[in-house]
C-alpha cells in the first residue's frame, strides 16, 4: 500500500519536473534549457537535503516538531560563514575558490552542530527544553552574526550579505557541483541507514538493548543533518518551516514512519512543492520570488497545527 | 549464567544498589520482588547494559556487559523496560519484527518472518498485528512489547513488570508462555514482578531486594513465608497452602 502511493508521489514530482523544464520555452531554447536545467539542479538538492535532514533530525531528538532550521542549524551556519569572513577578511575570503569556501563552512558547521547538540541528544531531552534551546540558539547565532558584521569591514560584509534570507528564485549556481556530490553522498549515506533509523526511532534504551551504538550513532546522524543543512543553506538561504511541512504532508500520504518509505516520500514531497510551486508562481501567477514566503507561511501553519494538536495528548 | 559480582550504583550522592552479588543459572526463571525504589529495574538496567556500570563486573556467558560490543550483546540478552516509550505510526508486526533487528540489520528473511509470525501467535496478537501501535490498549501494547523482546530470540530474556497493565486472563496467558519457552526452550527468565503469588506459582527461583541490596533468595516454598515476607514489604501477611502451592493472603 504505502509502496502504491510512494509511485504515485513520484509520478507526481516527475510531472513537476517536466512542467518546470518545457513550459514557456522561448527564444534560444538551448540556452534557456541550460539555465533550468542549472535551477531545477539546485532545486532538487535543496529539496532532498531539506526533506532527508528534517526526517533524521525528528527521528534522533524522537518528535515530530523539531526541525534543523528550528533547533537554529541555518542560523549556526550563516554564524559560521561570517566567522570565516572575519578570520580570513573579506579580500582573502572573496578570493577563495567558492567550492573551497563551501567546503570549509559545511566542515564549521558539523563541528559546531555536533559539539552543541550532541550534549543534549546522549540522553533524550524533553521537547520543550529542545524547543527553548533551538529558540535560544537560532537568536544567539544571529545576534552573533549581526555582530560579527558590525564589527568587520563593509566591504567584508557585502561579500556574504547576499546569503541571508531564503531565496527559491535566485539560487547559488556556482556550487551546484560540489553540493550535489554531499547530497547524493547524504542521501546515500541516509538510505542505507535506514533500518537502523527506524530503531533509533524508539529512543536509547530499546535501541541499545536491539544493538545500536546510541552515542556513535547519533553522532554520525548529526554529521549528517548538518552537512545537509549547509547544502540547502548555502544554495538558497536559510528556510524555517519547510522540512516540517515536508515531512508532516509526506507521513500523512504514506501513513507510515518507516524510513524505506518515509525518506523517498519526503523526499518526493519536497520537490512536488518546490518545483511545483516555483513552476506555478513562475508561469501562473507572474512572480516567483514570492513561493519561498508562502512555503514559510504554510510551513508555519503546520508547525502551529502540530503544537496545538501535540499539546492537548 | 549471569554472573553479578560486588556491583554498586550510585545516581549522583544517593547510593541505589550496594554491594550486589547475585548468580543466575543458565535455564529456569527467575523471579526479582521488592518494593517501589527497591533497585529492581536499576539492576535489570545494569545487566543489560542500559546504565553505564560503576563498580563491579557482570558477566552473561562470560561476556562482560561493559566491554562486549553492544550487537554482539544483543544477540544473547533482551530487555523489557518497565516503562517502554513506543514511537508511533507503527504497526504492530513491525514493531515485532524491530525484534530481529540485531540478526540481520533490519532485512528480514523468511525464517525472521515465521519467527515474527510465532510471536505474534504466541502472545495472541495475530488479529491485532496491522494496527497502529499508538491504537491499541495499554495491555495490548504491553502484550506487543513482550512479543518484541522474545522474538530477539535470545537466551537471556530481562522483563521488568511485563504484567502491568493485564489482565488477569493474559497475565496468566503470559506467564504460561513463559514457563513454556523456559522449559521447551531453555530460555533463562528474570522477571520483576508485583504479585507475590505469581511469582510463586510460575518462577523457579525469588529473589527480593529491599533498599539497594538483596535480603533474601530461594525456592518460592522457602520465600513465600510470612516472617520473610514481612522482611521485604513491611507486613504481616498469612500464607496458606492450597493444591500444594503456598499463597500469601496480601490483601487481606
Ligand atoms: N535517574 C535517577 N536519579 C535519581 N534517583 C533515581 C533515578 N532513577 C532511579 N532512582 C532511585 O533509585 C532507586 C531504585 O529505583 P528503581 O527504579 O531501580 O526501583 P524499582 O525497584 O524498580 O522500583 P519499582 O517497583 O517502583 O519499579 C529509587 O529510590 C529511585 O528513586
Ligand atoms: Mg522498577
Amino acid at each position: 500500500m504505502p509502496d502504491r502511493r510512494l509511485l504515485y508521489l513520484g509520478l507526481a514530482a516527475l510531472l513537476c519536473v517536466a512542467a518546470f523544464m518545457t513550459i514557456g520555452l522561448r527564444g534560444n531554447i538551448g540556452f534557456v534549457l541550460g539555465l533550468r536545467a542549472a535551477k531545477l539542479a539546485a532545486l532538487l538538492q535543496v529539496s532532498v537535503s531539506i526533506a532527508v535532514s528534517t526526517v533524521i533530525f525528528q527521528t534522533v531528538t524522537g518528535n515530530r516538531i523539531l526541525t534543523p532550521s528550528i533547533m537554529g542549524l541555518d542560523a549556526l551556519y550563516l554564524f559560521g560563514q561570517m566567522l570565516l569572513v572575519f578570520l580570513l577578511g573579506g579580500m582573502g575570503y572573496a578570493a577563495l575558490d567558492p567550492q573551497f569556501k563551501f567546503g570549509g563552512e559545511v566542515l564549521v558547521l558539523m563541528a559546531l552542530a555536533t559539539g552543541l547538540l550532541l550534549p543534549m541528544l546522549r540522553r533524550r531531552v524533553d521537547m520543550g527544553l529542545m524547543l527553548l534551546a533551538g529558540v535560544i540558539f537560532g537568536v544567539l547565532f544571529r545576534s552573533l552574526h549581526s555582530l560579527l558584521a558590525r564589527l568587520i569591514d563593509p566591504n567584508d560584509f557585502a561579500v556574504v550579505q547576499g546569503a541571508s534570507f531564503a531565496n527559491f528564485n535566485d539560487v547559488r549556481t556556482d556550487l551546484l557541483v560540489f553540493a550535489a556530490v554531499l547530497t547524493l553522498v547524504g542521501a546515500a549515506i541516509a538510505w542505507r541507514a535506514r533500518h537502523v533509523l527506524d530503531i533509533v526511532a524508539l529512543g536509547p534504551d530499546a535501541a541499545t538493548g536491539l544493538g545500536v551504538t546510541w552515542a556513535r550513532t547519533v553522532t554520525g546522524l548529526l554529521l549528517l543533518v548538518s552537512a545537509l543543512v549547509a547544502v540547502s543553506t548555502a544554495l538558497v538561504g536559510p528556510v524555517a518551516f519547510f522540512g516540517l511541512l515536508v515531512v508532516a504532508v509526506a507521513e500523512r500520504l504514506v501513513d507510515t514512519r518507516r524510513h524505506a518509505v518515509l525518506l523517498p516520500a519526503a523526499a518526493l514531497t519536497a520537490v512536488f512543492i518546490l518545483v511545483g510551486g516555483q513552476t506555478l508562481f513562475q508561469h501562473a501567477l507572474g512572480n516567483s520570488s514570492t513561493l519561498g514566503v508562502v512555503i514559510e507561511f504554510a510551513g508555519g501553519l503546520v508547525f502551529l497545527l502540530l503544537l496545538v494538536l501535540g499539546s492537548r495528548k | 549464567m549471569i554472573r553479578i559480582e560486588n556491583v554498586s550504583f550510585r545516581h549522583g550522592p544517593t547510593n541505589i544498589l550496594h554491594d550486589i552479588s547475585l548468580t543466575i543459572p543458565k535455564g529456569g526463571i527467575t523471579a526479582l520482588v521488592g518494593p517501589n525504589g527497591a533497585g529492581k529495574s536499576s539492576l535489570l538496567s545494569l545487566i543489560s547494559r542500559l546504565q553505564t556500570l560503576q563498580e563491579g563486573s557482570i558477566t552473561i556467558d562470560g561476556l562482560p556487559v561493559d566491554t562486549t560490543p553492544n550487537r554482539q550483546l544483543a544477540k544473547v540478552i533482551a530487555i523489557l523496560r518497565q516503562d517502554s516509550i513506543v514511537a508511533s505510526r507503527l504497526r504492530v508486526h513491525e514493531l515485532v519484527g524491530f525484534g530481529r533487528f540485531p540478526h540481520g540489520r533490519g532485512r528480514l528473511t523468511e525464517e525472521d518472518r515465521a519467527i515474527v509470525g510465532q510471536s505474534l501467535q504466541q502472545f495472541d496478537l495475530a488479529d491485532l498485528a496491522d494496527r497502529f501501535i499508538e491504537t491499541l490498549s495499554g495491555g495490548q501494547r504491553q502484550r506487543a512489547l513482550v512479543a518484541m523482546a522474545f522474538c530477539q530470540g535470545t537466551d537471556y530474556l530481562l522483563l521488568d513488570e511485563p504484567l502491568n497493565n493485564l489482565d488477569m486472563y493474559y497475565a496468566r496467558e503470559l506467564m504460561r508462555s513463559l514457563r513454556a519457552i523456559a522449559d521447551e526452550k531453555g530460555k533463562t527468565i528474570v522477571i520483576v514482578l508485583h504479585d507475590i503469588n505469581q511469582a510463586g506459582a510460575y518462577a523457579d527461583r525469588i529473589v527480593a531486594m529491599k533498599d539497594g541490596r538483596l535480603i533474601a533468595d530461594g525456592a518460592p516454598a522457602e520465600l513465600l513465608n510470612t516472617d520473610i515476607l514481612e522482611s521485604v514489604f513491611g507486613f504481616r501477611m498469612p500464607v496458606e497452602v492450597v493444591d500444594g502451592k503456598p499463597v500469601a493472603l496480601h490483601f487481606r
